[in-house]
């Protein structure tokens, strides 16, 4: 990458000002795409958290777009009093953090032996890991499966068969093989240094992007999946919170439809309340974005390439 | 014809010494890695006990299974219920409605990230370029729930931004039933999930580029190939097995499609036009108990699903290029 840039900036330089002339106009179309783009991406969300933060009655008069009228929490302070979401909330973050720490360590143990070429079997083993990303069960069988083990309707149902991914294993086995030298390993083995002790001293240590990475992917897979929810929960005070606001949705599509104009719709269910109900889900996920974003997308990158 | 050789009984003492040290030092390795191995133990519980151990209920596709009665005592029905689920009707729609929209899907998802990716590449301000790449990943991170939230949000049509935006502009009169009419919903549903996607799927390629070596940009430029030029022949191909791969994956997924997107768009103007193998299976399966039918369907789309992948992973190794395994 930056090779690369100190090319292109050579080559300003050395073709002269027609050159620099010539290659702003394509520039500022490639920019302009983009930007629109990312406007694209940025503009609903403002749209919604300042309907959030709006009365009803001027959401109601079209009048909120991207700046909030008659500001007010009231959508927000109807959501804690109800509780029932801030309930699906803090049992959804629980699930959330049991599954990552589950599936970090589950990971790390999988990608770690696999990443080491010298390991015996390596080749046997990575294909019978990799066997599910191919051919799935499909549902029912799952389903009868997760029946016979007990664990319909359960928590730990949520939790468990996610744990392993063979997704997250492959990204995370190609970051260690390309980024983890074996001079470091066996340094350390001279120095007498078991497996286990190079793993949690050496390889853990310097893996800090990809680690951030993948509990990213297991946290954010979990907090937003929802069909399982669907499939094997029963009881509503298991499901977890995405799940409230897809009946949410649901439910205000089908009025949309079959009340046939929107002031009923509206009516049915405030569309303030679903829009501060929204920002309330996601508000989890913007807190850590940013934070994980440098990381994540080194992790990404050097994981993703194959190897 | 060439004459067969005698085996020398030196040779033959040698290999089985050979065979010998092999096995001698594989105990060696494996005496060194147990650690290793026992690590891995860990993962394979999992991939068994939630994986593999679901594959021998695949089995109820040739039975006519009832739960009261179990596994033992469900009979055995041969290939009748596949029979009778490929002439159900539903079952047709449902499989015709997959096709189209994962092949349109495919089409119009697959090229985007690659151009993205291009322009990402080529932009100059790296401080744009980051905040634009930080916007382009979030939806990525959003789940369906929250993307059709927002989408009835901006698309109502009398209410939502986007009917009140080109109303204003003048490009319309009346509002656009974006998502509550079957063609427009088509369009609406197909935009939203590259919309969702074509961030993200970026990161791949941002990475194969960078691992492409400068030297031949500079050769390149001093033979005077301009930026398009470059891209063409340079980037591009230094690209190609990255978007092989990934296009073989992206095929194996043309016969399931991703229930949560579904149902969250799913309301009562679209639900027939929409009906795809994912809902059949739901609504087969887990809501009227039909579990033999909807097992078949599945297993249906696991192995088309596989065939393809292997098919097209035939071709293109066959193409010479390196494929997935």
């Amino acid at each position: 990458m930056k090779k690369e840039e100190v090319v292109r900036g050579a080559e300003v330089n050395s073709e002269g000002n027609r050159a620099i002339v010539k290659f702003r106009i394509s520039d500022f179309v490639m920019m302009f795409v983009i930007t629109l783009l990312s406007l694209s991406c940025i503009l609903p969300f403002i749209h919604i958290a300042a309907k959030s933060i709006s009365s009803n009655n001027k959401v109601i008069a079209k009048a909120v777009y991207f700046w909030p009228k008659e500001a007010t929490l009231e959508a927000y302070k109807s959501i804690f009093a109800d509780g029932s979401l801030g309930k699906s909330m803090i049992y959804s973050v629980i699930v959330t953090l049991i599954f990552t720490a589950l599936g970090m360590v589950v990971c790390i143990c999988g990608a770690y032996p696999l990443s080491r070429v010298r390991l015996r079997g390596r080749k046997w083993l990575t294909f019978l890991l990799m066997v599910p990303m191919y051919f799935g069960a499909g549902l029912i069988p799952t389903y009868l499966l997760y029946s016979d083990y007990k664990l319909l309707d359960n928590m730990w149902v949520l939790i468990l068969p996610l744990v392993y991914s063979a997704y997250n294993l492959l990204i995370m086995k190609t970051f260690f093989m390309s980024s983890i030298p074996d001079s470091l390993e066996e340094s350390a083995f001279l120095d007498g240094a078991s497996n286990i002790q190079i793993l949690l001293k050496i390889v853990l240590p310097l893996s800090k992007p990809i680690l951030a990475t993948i509990s990213l992917f297991y946290a954010v897979g979990r907090w937003n999946t929802y069909s399982d929810n669907m499939y094997f929960i029963r009881s509503e005070k298991l499901k977890m919170v995405q799940y409230k606001l897809y009946q949410m949705v649901a439910s205000a599509a089908e009025a949309q439809t079959t009340a046939m104009s929107d002031a009923a719709a509206v009516t049915s269910t405030p569309e303030v309340l679903q829009a501060a109900s929204v920002m309330f889900i996601t508000i989890p996920i913007i807190c850590i974005y940013p934070f994980l974003q440098k990381y994540f997308v080194k992790g990404t990158m050097v994981g993703a390439v194959k190897g | 014809m060439a004459k067969r050789v005698p085996v020398p009984e030196e040779y033959k003492i040698k290999q089985a010494e050979l065979k010998k040290s092999h096995r001698k030092s594989a105990m060696k390795d494996i005496r060194r890695d147990w650690q290793l191995y026992l690590l891995l133990l860990i993962p394979l519980a999992f991939v068994f006990v939630f994986n593999y151990a679901a594959y021998p209920g695949l089995r109820i596709a040739w039975m006519d299974f009832k739960p009261a009665l179990g596994f033992e005592k469900s009979k055995w029905v041969g290939w009748a219920t596949f029979i009778k689920t490929f002439k159900d009707p539903d079952f047709i729609t449902a499989l015709r409605n997959s096709l189209v929209f994962n092949i349109l899907d495919l089409a119009v998802t697959f090229p985007l990230p690659i151009v993205l990716a291009l322009i990402l590449n080529e932009l100059r301000y790296p401080r744009f370029k980051k905040v634009s790449q930080t916007i382009l990943y979030l939806p990525h991170f959003l789940s369906w729930a929250v993307i059709g939230s927002v989408a009835y949000t901006m698309f109502k049509p009398t209410t939502g931004l986007v009917n009140i935006f080109l109303t204003n502009v003048g490009l319309i009169d009346q509002g656009i039933p974006f998502l509550t009419e079957k063609w427009h919903w088509a369009v609406t549903y197909l935009f939203i999930g590259i919309w969702q996607c074509m961030g993200w799927n970026t990161i791949i390629y941002l990475a194969a580029i960078t691992s492409i070596n400068g030297e031949l940009y500079e050769a390149a430029m001093i033979d005077g190939a301009g930026r398009w030029k470059r891209m063409w022949h340079i980037t591009l191909p230094g690209i190609r097995s990255t978007i092989v791969t990934l296009l073989i994956m992206s095929l194996g997924r043309v016969m399931g499609s991703n229930f949560e997107r579904l149902k969250v768009f799913d309301n009562a103007m679209v639900r027939d036009f929409q009906y795809q193998l994912a809902i059949y299976i739901y609504n087969k399966g887990l809501q009227a108990s039909k579990f033999s039918m909807a097992t078949a369907v599945g297993l249906f789309q696991s192995a088309v699903g596989l065939l393809l992948v292997l098919i097209t992973d035939r071709i293109a190794k066959s193409l010479g290029e390196e494929g997935l395994m």
